[in-house]
């Protein structure tokens, strides 16, 4: 983490110092002939001397574009990547974390191994009085507590489909990502009066009801049993997440012969960092395990799954992506600007008798200095553009064949294609410099002295 | 037209100081031909150097017409250069990616003159040194005579009042070389001062007047010269 944090600074150091750099030495030579910018006259003049080095042009022309594509292209691969990765996620809260009732894997007072452990109320209640933790449900299994196969049947008016039935808390809410679109989601005093209310996804709306009805206050039959609907949601998630019942685990306790039994327990610790949740799992794990007579190192009779540490896990891999990116295409761009200057400053050289002739024929420093960086700019700012769009179109190439799940919509944005153009100014402007200042200080009367 | 006085120019090369010019006292007038003569290494790359601003002195004045030239800034020098003063070299110092046209207007682009009319102008140039159907040639398709045509005429698109020529002939035949001087004379005769550093006789011999350089020293800057003779006995 400091590592990347120092990394980062580093490199923006670099950055503002370079720009300013670039930036005082452009002021320098350009606040007297700013206008010269614009005129189409410069710019032939700069074409002139392109034309005669066409070679060396088109070599340099290749290693900055070919620098801004790796740039581009990384960076628009490593976007592509966080933004499948990300999809991952968008299912669930990704500060959650899902402790599930299962099988002991280790012997215990006793015990043989295999013993199937369920959860019930009093360990939510006691769960609810840790510190740490933000929000809190627990999570009824009307199947028996398996994880999966909790689709019930669900009627209205002759209609019947079955969906996902959620028994929970109504903290439950914050461990998702749904969007209430009208109603409310489940109350406290929902699950506290053990009341009859649902709250369902837009396809079960969908389902049972005519365009324009208005589902909140009708009644679903849920497993035989009548409920209420409170509240529609909606979620980014895909239409799978929206397929889905809540209702209070209360009730669903009481109305389906649940006793006092829980098969999850699900928890959010706001903006705790891993090692904090790592703590609040262990107390809740020491809780459990005391309860319920297993091992607490059994890793097994409790299932974690704790977004907190994969999410933390996986934002320091995109980081390290993005750095190693940042570092790999700045390392590239960098040798195509060295290498700019370079093949310059052998230009000024080897126009030096070129330069000395200008002079006497009364060119100024600063029109010398200001032709030079002109033609850098030119240069890496015509390979920039070419690299630019290069990078764009493989990432385009890379999103429409969909190589992989976990690559969505790669490429950059505008910000960031306009933030790499001036950029390239400043680089291409930072590339003449110092062959410009060769050349404002070439001497006429060596440059002209015969043979 | 230009007034030297008591000029001293040293060269110091590492540890050591050489005395290029001692001393050096002339005047030119306005509209002179005038010819500098000397044995290589007299100096007389120097002087010129000096008077044309590319070069500061050491010590003396330096006057061009009512200006004292001393320590300018380059960019003063440069625009000085641009305005007054026309180069004519011995190896021409054309640009070789540039059309014949291009390099007479070249001048007038640090003038900040657009390219239309700086192409017209030098139009009328080229045609004034006899080249107007070689605009579009580059130097590389010209003989030693043409370019050095190109040159003058590149040398005189800025307007100036004084051109100065290091040895324009030198690399030229002696058919070639008096036409360039006949051009030279044509082009004193319109009222512009011209200097001329040379080695021959016969090209000295077309000016009014010679200044002899020696060892850095003026050893001769007569006025009107009359006496013809007098110059051919000098090798
Ligand atoms: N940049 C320099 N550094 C040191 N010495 C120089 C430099 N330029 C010229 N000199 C020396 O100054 C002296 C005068 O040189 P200059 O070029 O003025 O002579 P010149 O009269 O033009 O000779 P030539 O007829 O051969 O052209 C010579 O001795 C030369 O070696
Ligand atoms: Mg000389």
């Amino acid at each position: 983490m400091i590592f990347f944090g120092l990394a980062a600074l580093l490199i923006a150091i670099a950055l503002i110092v370079g720009v300013t750099y670039t930036v005082g030495s452009l002021a320098w030579v350009t606040l007297l002939q700013w206008k010269d910018l614009v005129s189409f006259d410069r710019w032939t003049e700069v074409l002139i001397t392109i034309k005669s080095n066409k070679l060396r042009t088109a070599l340099t022309t290749i290693s900055v574009a070919w620098g801004i594509f790796v740039l581009v292209f990384l960076l628009g691969l490593g976007r592509g990547l966080n933004q499948g990765a990300r999809k991952q996620f968008a299912r669930e809260a990704t500060n959650g974390v899902w402790m599930i009732a299962r099988k002991t894997s280790v012997p215990y007072g006793g015990y043989d191994i295999g013993r199937h452990i369920t959860f019930d109320n009093r360990d939510y209640d006691r769960a609810v009085a840790v510190k740490g933790i933000d929000h809190i449900s627990g999570q009824f299994y009307m199947t028996g507590g398996a994880f999966e196969g909790t689709g019930m049947m669900t009627k209205r008016g002759g209609k019947a489909n079955a969906f996902q039935i959620n028994a929970v808390h109504a903290d439950a809410f914050y461990l998702t990502n749904h969007e209430i679109v009208e109603g409310r989601f489940l109350s406290k005093g929902d699950v506290a009066d053990k009341r009859k209310s649902i709250v369902v996804g837009r396809p079960v709306v969908e389902f049972f009801f005519k365009k324009g009805e208005d589902p909140v206050g009708q009644w679903l039959e849920v497993a035989g049993v009548p409920f209420q609907i409170v509240g529609v949601f909606r979620d980014e998630g895909g239409a799978e997440q929206e397929r889905q019942i809540y209702m209070p685990v209360s009730t669903a306790q009481l109305a389906y012969s649940g006793n006092d039994r829980l098969g999850m327990i699900e928890f959010t610790a706001g903006n705790a960092g891993p090692d904090e949740v790592k703590a609040i799992v262990d107390t809740l794990k020491g809780q459990l395990s005391e309860r319920h007579g297993f091992s607490p190192d059994d890793a097994q009779a409790v299932h974690v799954h704790n977004n907190v540490e994969q999410f933390q896990r996986f934002s320091m891999m995109f980081m390290m992506i993005s750095v190693f990116v940042v570092v790999i295409g700045l390392g590239t761009l960098a040798a195509g600007v060295v290498g700019v200057s370079n093949i310059m400053m052998i230009a000024v050289k080897e126009r030096t008798k070129e330069i000395g002739v200008r002079k006497a024929l009364g060119a100024t420093p600063s029109s010398i200095v200001f032709m030079v960086i002109q033609e850098a700019v030119f240069l890496t700012g015509i390979a920039g553009l070419l690299g630019l769009s290069g990078g764009v179109a493989m990432c385009a190439l890379i999103g429409k064949a969909h190589v992989s799940d976990f690559i969505l919509d790669p490429g950059i944005d505008l910000s960031t294609g306009i933030a790499a153009t001036a950029f390239l100014v400043f680089a291409g402007a930072l590339a003449g410099f110092f062959p410009a200042r060769a050349a404002a200080r070439v001497n006429p009367i060596h440059a002209l002295r015969d043979q | 037209m230009l007034r030297l006085d008591k000029v001293n120019k040293y060269y110091r090369v590492g540890t050591h100081s050489l005395h290029v010019l001692r001393d050096v006292d002339f005047e030119v007038a306005d509209g002179e031909f005038v010819a500098i003569m000397g044995a290589s290494g007299s100096g007389k790359s120097t002087l010129l150097n000096i008077l044309g601003i590319l070069d500061d002195y050491d010590s003396g004045e330096y006057w061009l017409g009512d200006t004292l030239i001393r320590s300018l800034s380059e960019k003063k020098a440069a625009n000085y250069r641009n305005r007054f003063i026309g180069f004519v070299f011995q190896s021409f110092n054309l640009l070789p990616f540039k059309t014949a046209l291009e390099n007479v207007a070249l001048p007038l682009y640090y003038q900040g003159i657009s390219r239309r009319k700086r192409n017209q102008i030098a139009e009328q140039y080229l045609e004034r040194v006899g080249l107007r159907d070689w605009a579009d040639h580059t130097p590389s398709e010209m003989s030693g005579g043409q370019k050095q045509r190109v040159a003058i005429a590149r040398a005189l698109i800025g307007k100036p009042r004084l051109i100065l020529a290091d040895e324009p002939t030198g690399a030229l035949d002696s058919e070639t070389s008096r036409q360039i001087m006949d051009l030279m004379a044509e082009i004193n005769k319109t009222g512009i001062t011209v200097l001329v550093v040379t080695h021959d006789p016969e090209v000295a011999a077309r000016t009014s007047r010679i200044i002899r350089l020696k060892d850095g020293k003026v050893v001769d800057a007569e006025h009107a010269r009359d006496s013809f003779p007098q110059m051919q006995a000098q090798p």
